[in-house]
């Protein structure tokens, strides 16, 4: 079942009373979500992810704008009609009954044709249970469970009616470290047994990058890039996006594009040409500006720097750290955003560290321009000095 | 007794030297009192031990009368009030416009003299010699007969009675209860939405469940509270509540003490103890089943 938004936007009146202008918790969201695919809906706290969810699940209303699940148009249907399963951040699993029960609960309100039997119900729900592996744990009640089940108990219930679209909001925010990895895997591995469409909530863009088919990167109600997790790390949209993405985050400096050369300070880095396949403006083209002379904000990927004795950027070495299979640079530039930089390197390259500085060498697809004012991608060519 | 424990025993003493004095001390003294046949005040002196007294307050038609009095006044009051509070709590949860205003008004007679609320009620209720009482003037003017509702028939004046203390204990009530619906987490309820729970499910297959602790709380202390009560009736009904036929159990043990016909206290303490006995039975058989019905969190 794809699911299709329609420049959906949705308005608060402000919690506090004194400002009378409302706030846009969802603006103009439009998208077309493919069947059977797992979307990740990415983004910080309050830029509106739960409330768009809640508007496909029908617990909110849109302001305006509309939703379709196949052809069926049902931005006025309540919830129940709609055929979703819903799973909350805090599970909300009945403490008074057991699992059996709290899966058999949305059974039980079938009504009419649909009504089943009390066998029926329970033999769905051990199915249900079945699949997401917690069928031992029938009896038990949720505070006798583990995070981990108590997560399973609530998939198993959203499933248990074979919904035609799954709903989860922060589903892992609650588990330990180790067990969130598990879940994640577990997550993916059951959508991909019942194909279910899925949209999948999360502020954690180490989460959503794993285990989506798509990412929906939004900030403050605004939708900023949709696109495969590669391709959102790869080819962000803007600041925003490149910012958002990747640990250790991108490294950002303030620099000067002057007669096709990037420069970060006096550091001419690499040189720069338009994009001769990209018109800006044209049908089809990847949004973003062109290439002209001035200030800009670069972005560098941490894997985007080699050390090497005579690198065009020149930084003051802070430490190197090795944490696992990873070798950290952390070095100081006056013109990075925080006066500092983070890198990863191989360990062969760390020969060449040593003393009060460190020059690297910065590689061209790692590199990203700005536009200084609005964030917007700069969309040029880059090539090696020399 | 290592160190650490001597510690707490000594950070307890405090509490449990006024729980000695005012609370152990006088139930031992009161039990001793119950005991003691043919006490006198001014002497001091008693003829022997045995169960006279209690045998004496049972047959007493006065002690009969405020056991029926008590009895009457807890089956009806406490389920009652607690309905009526959770009606009442329900509907200022379902609202948002207007709430704060709604809990004031609920709250308002907690925050007001029982004695003050009490003439309210004469003026409600009593006939005077100037009106019938207000409640008389809406009777009659509906087309029924006045009743006295302080000094006539038994029906009307408990009638009255058990009016006034379900109001007097419902905002205390509602006010336990609203907190309690406000703090279930409103996940539960979207989560049935998005199962289309119907409402009448909804409350009670989750609402009820979650605030079941808090209620069975009020149960227990509104069993214990009508089976106290006395200075509400003195309010309505005045101090003479034999002649009236309106004493309750504690005001039959007040009488005993210090009454026109006092100066008894073995039987004052006879009386208090078959009370004493009757909560704690009462309190255990809550407890039991509560403890089958409600989920804790
Ligand atoms: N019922 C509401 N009334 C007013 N503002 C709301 C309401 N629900 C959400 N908001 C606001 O809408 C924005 C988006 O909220 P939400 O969708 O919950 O964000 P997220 O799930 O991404 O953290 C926030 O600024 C939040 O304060
Ligand atoms: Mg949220």
């Amino acid at each position: 079942m794809k699911i299709v938004l329609q420049n959906l936007t949705k308005r608060y009146p402000n919690r506090n009373k004194k400002i009378k202008e409302d706030v846009i918790a969802v603006n103009n969201f439009s998208f077309e979500i493919p069947d059977g695919q797992l979307i990740g809906l990415l983004g910080p706290s309050g830029c509106g992810k739960s409330t768009t969810l809640n508007m496909i699940c029908g617990l909110e209303k849109p302001t305006s704008g509309k939703i379709f699940f196949g052809d069926d148009d049902v931005t006025d249907l309540p919830p129940e009609n709609r055929g979703v399963g819903m799973v909350f951040q805090s599970y909300a699993l009945y403490p008074h009954l057991t699992v059996l029960q709290n899966i058999m609960f949305p059974m039980e309100n079938l009504k009419g044709k649909d009504k089943m039997t009390k066998e029926a119900m329970r033999a769905r729900a051990e199915e249900a249970a079945r699949m997401v592996q917690i069928d031992q744990l029938l009896e038990r009640k949720p505070s006798e469970l583990s995070g981990g089940q108590q997560q399973r108990v609530a998939i198993a219930r959203a499933l248990v009616k074979v919904p035609r679209v799954l709903l989860l909001d922060e589903p892992l925010s609650n588990l330990d470290a180790r067990l969130r990895l598990q879940t994640r895997e577990e997550i993916r591995r059951i959508q991909r047994e019942t194909g279910v469409t899925t949209v999948f909530v999360t502020h954690d863009q180490e989460e959503a990058m794993s285990i989506s088919d798509l990412i929906v990167v939004m900030e403050a109600g605004v939708v900023q890039q949709i696109a495969k997790p590669q391709l959102v790390y790869e080819d962000p949209i803007n600041l925003f996006v490149a910012k958002f993405l990747g640990t250790p985050p991108i490294n950002v400096f303030e620099g000067e594009v002057k007669g096709g050369v990037v420069y970060i300070g006096e550091d001419a880095v690499m040189k720069a040409e338009p994009d001769s396949s990209w018109k800006e403006g044209a049908p089809g083209a990847a949004p973003g500006v062109a290439l002209k002379d001035g200030r800009v904000t670069i972005g560098i990927r941490p894997e985007g720097f080699d050390p090497e004795k005579d690198g065009e950027l020149r930084c003051g070495l802070t430490a190197v750290e090795v944490m696992g299979r990873d070798t950290s640079i952390v070095a100081t530039n006056a013109h990075a955003a925080n006066g500092s930089i983070r890198t990863i390197v191989s360990t062969e390259e760390l020969s060449e560290v040593s003393g009060e500085t460190v020059n690297f060498r910065i590689k061209p697809s790692r590199i990203y321009l700005f536009d200084h004012e609005t964030g917007a991608r700069v969309r040029c060519r880059f090539t090696p000095l020399r | 007794m290592d160190k650490n424990n001597s510690k707490a025993w000594l950070y307890l003493l405090p509490a449990m030297i006024f729980l000695g004095v005012f609370m152990i001390y006088p139930l031992f003294d009161v039990i001793i009192y119950s005991v003691e046949e043919g006490y006198n005040f001014a002497s001091q002196t008693y003829f022997g031990i045995g169960d006279y007294n209690f045998a004496y307050v049972l047959r007493d038609t006065y002690f009969l009368q405020a056991l029926k009095n008590t009895f009457i006044l807890v089956i009806i009051t406490v389920p009652l009030s607690t309905g009526i509070a959770l009606l009442i709590s329900v509907g200022i949860n379902s609202i948002t416009k207007l709430r704060d205003f709604y809990q004031t008004v609920f709250f308002l007679p907690y925050v007001t003299n029982t004695l003050a609320v009490g003439l309210v009620f004469m003026i409600l209720f009593k006939k005077t010699p100037y009106s019938d009482g207000f409640v008389n003037l809406l009777i009659t003017s509906l087309g029924g007969t006045a009743v006295d509702f302080i000094d006539g028939p038994y029906w009307a004046k408990m009638f009255v009675m058990c009016f006034y203390t379900v109001w007097v204990v419902l905002p205390f009530k509602i006010l336990i209860l609203t907190s309690a619906l406000a703090s279930v987490n409103p996940d539960y309820y979207k989560a049935a939405r998005v199962d289309g729970t119907s409402k009448l499910r909804i409350f009670t297959r989750i609402t009820l469940p979650m605030i079941s602790p808090m209620i069975f709380y009020l149960v227990i202390t509104g069993f214990i509270g009508a089976f106290k009560a006395y200075s509400d009736v003195v309010a309505i009904f005045g101090t003479n509540l034999n002649a009236a036929g309106m004493n309750t159990i504690v005001g039959y043990v007040y009488d005993m003490l210090y009454g026109d016909s006092g100066g008894y206290p073995s039987f004052a303490a006879a009386a208090a103890l078959i009370l004493f006995a009757i909560v704690l039975t009462i309190t255990c058989i809550n407890l039991l089943i509560s403890d089958k019905n409600t989920h804790y969190a």
